[in-house]
């Protein structure tokens, strides 16, 4: 006998896409806003991911995920402003000797702040939800003013290499190359994750954690030095998703991580707390729901995820794809 | 009788404002199954997870292979040798049988050899390898609790009800697979409530009473006297025999 995928939040998706075609009317827009809203759902994944798997490995309230988000961003422009020369560069191949070394930075110093936050902020507060809100919100608003101490408060631009604006051309359908370049990082990241999860002894005791870490423990795994891996991984790619963040928006400013964090609440909620596939299945269906409400029906675009969440909790309590817990 | 693998000397247990274990003097032999019997609320479970420290013992000492394992962390302990079947079965849902056992392996990918002993106890592990734990039966998931406690050889197995809740045929197939368990020498300390199932087995008993133990020696010795029985166990026995 095979283990079942549940087939109903991906058919889900496909109907929404489907039945915004039919709303829509025209398919190049269609494509334009359904890549659109995959870049914006991937992206929101990446920054999510790590959150989710914290959140259901320990029961941890990180209110400051969005500092990781943020320091990724700053990093990033900081280090395009540093390789500037390789960034204005018309090579596609100069212009990736400037991004890549970015991303990497993003994601080296969000991995580093998040190894320090979880020994000094979270650690002293296991199993202590409250103080966790609290100590968490704190961290977040003493980082953010340290980010104005070390780049100012400012506006800082971020602008996207030569070769990553525009669009490709297809008929009379543009597709945005750096929402393209979002997708495939998105996805590239979503399987990196599933074969983590799924073929290794690391992803097991994860996914095992996350359901029950009392029985982790009692086999003779160290569940705390797990869930610091875990945290520095899901700060990294924090990082990682805030640097493609603000390239996305060509701008960074310090409330860039906080602005995004309800979104990401969102996400993990409808997706089920602690399942990567849930939080890629919300992500998207994040993405999607919001580019499409946003040219259909731009007045209630603002509330359309407080609203889609709304929906998918009252069709699944638990989100997507539950975690059984114990 | 063989000497002690387990032994705990005046254990108290707290939980919250609760004083659970009140002195629990036990001693577990070597190469023996030892049941764990008393009514509902005695302190079974509670002396079980104390045991493994999954709750902190107040006072008292724990020694196992005479070290002193009372202030040890959980993992720690379990990486002494001792593997733990909770009354729950602690199984994880979400991942497939076969998942289950490579993470109860320790030492690395589960033997071949060991997966077909396991495998002739509870053949529906075998035909399930590949299904997700959360889609067994109640008394599948117990053979997937049990397999993982022995998926490589442990030095103490403790078991927390393992018949409760399944249907007789499937009892007395986990009788006939902790029959030839003992055979291995593994030492199991037991809880169980199902009196015959506890008689088939056991080779000593104690009795647990309102945090205590009460009773300690044969099972045999138990098995055979109904006054003893009666004045130990009392209503809990009549209602599961």
């Amino acid at each position: 006998m095979k283990p079942g995928i549940d087939w109903i939040p991906p058919a889900l998706l496909l109907a929404i896409a489907l039945g915004a075609l039919a709303m829509i009317g025209n398919p190049s827009t269609w494509v334009t806003l359904t890549v659109a809203g995959l870049a914006m759902g991937l992206l929101i994944f990446i920054m999510s991911s790590g959150l989710t798997l914290v959140f259901g490995l320990m029961d941890v309230m990180n209110f400051a995920h969005g500092l990781f988000i943020a320091i990724g961003a700053y990093v990033a422009a900081s280090t395009l402003k540093l390789l500037s020369a390789a960034a204005g560069s018309q090579s596609f191949l100069a212009n990736l000797g400037a991004v890549l070394p970015a991303m990497l930075a993003a994601v080296l110093i969000a991995g580093l702040l998040g190894l320090a936050f979880e020994r000094v902020i979270i650690k002293p507060v296991y199993g202590q939800h409250l103080k966790q809100i609290l100590i968490t919100t704190g961290g977040m608003i003493v980082a953010e003013q340290l980010i104005h101490v070390f780049w100012g408060p400012d506006l800082l631009p971020l602008p996207r290499p030569a070769t990553l604006r525009g669009s490709f051309l297809i008929g009379d359908m543009a597709i945005e190359k750096f929402r393209l370049i979002a997708v495939i990082v998105g996805l590239a990241v979503f399987a990196a994750m599933l074969l983590l999860l799924n073929r290794t002894k690391i992803g097991l005791l994860i996914r095992a954690g996350v359901e029950n870490k009392e029985m982790v423990e009692a086999m003779g795994y160290r569940i705390r030095r797990l869930f610091v891996g875990v945290f520095v991984a899901g700060s990294a790619l924090a990082g990682l998703g805030g640097a493609l963040w603000g390239m996305y928006q060509e701008s960074v400013t310090v409330h860039i991580g906080a602005n995004m964090m309800v979104l990401i609440f969102i996400v993990i909620i409808i997706g089920g707390l602690g399942s990567i596939g849930g939080c890629f299945a919300g992500a998207v269906l994040v993405g999607l729901v919001a580019n499409y409400v946003g040219y259909l029906s731009p007045k209630i675009a603002l509330g359309s995820n407080i609203l889609l969440m709304v929906l998918v909790l009252l069709w699944r309590p638990q989100g997507l794809y539950p975690v059984s817990k114990q | 009788m063989a000497d002690a693998l387990l032994t705990l000397a005046g254990v108290h247990t707290h939980i919250g404002h609760y004083h659970i274990l009140q002195g629990v003097d036990l001693a577990v032999p070597r190469g023996e199954l030892t049941m764990l019997l008393g009514r509902n609320g005695a302190g079974k479970t509670t002396t079980l997870r104390t045991i493994l420290g999954l709750w902190r013992a107040s006072a008292g000492a724990i020694r196992f292979e005479s070290e002193d394992i009372t202030q040890r962390e959980t993992p720690s302990i379990a990486n002494l040798g001792i593997a733990y079947v909770p009354e729950s079965m602690g199984i994880f849902a979400g991942l497939t049988v076969r998942e289950n056992l490579v993470l109860a392996a320790r030492s690395g990918p589960p033997e071949e050899k060991r997966l077909d002993w396991i495998f002739r106890f509870f053949p529906p592990l075998k035909k399930f390898w590949q299904l997700p734990a959360g889609l067994l039966s109640g008394g599948q998931k117990q053979m997937l609790a049990i397999s993982r406690a022995i998926v490589e050889p442990r030095k103490l197995l403790l078991i927390d009800e393992p018949t409760k809740g399944l249907a007789p045929a499937i009892i007395n197939n986990l009788i006939e697979a902790f029959a030839e368990l003992k055979q291995t020498d593994t030492t199991i300390l037991m809880v169980e409530q199902n009196f015959h199932a506890a008689k088939s087995l056991g080779d000593s008993v104690a009795v647990m009473d309102a945090g205590s133990i009460v009773h300690a020696g044969r099972m045999a010795e138990l098995a055979a006297d109904a006054a003893l029985q009666a004045r130990l166990l009392g209503l809990s026995l009549e209602a599961h025999q």
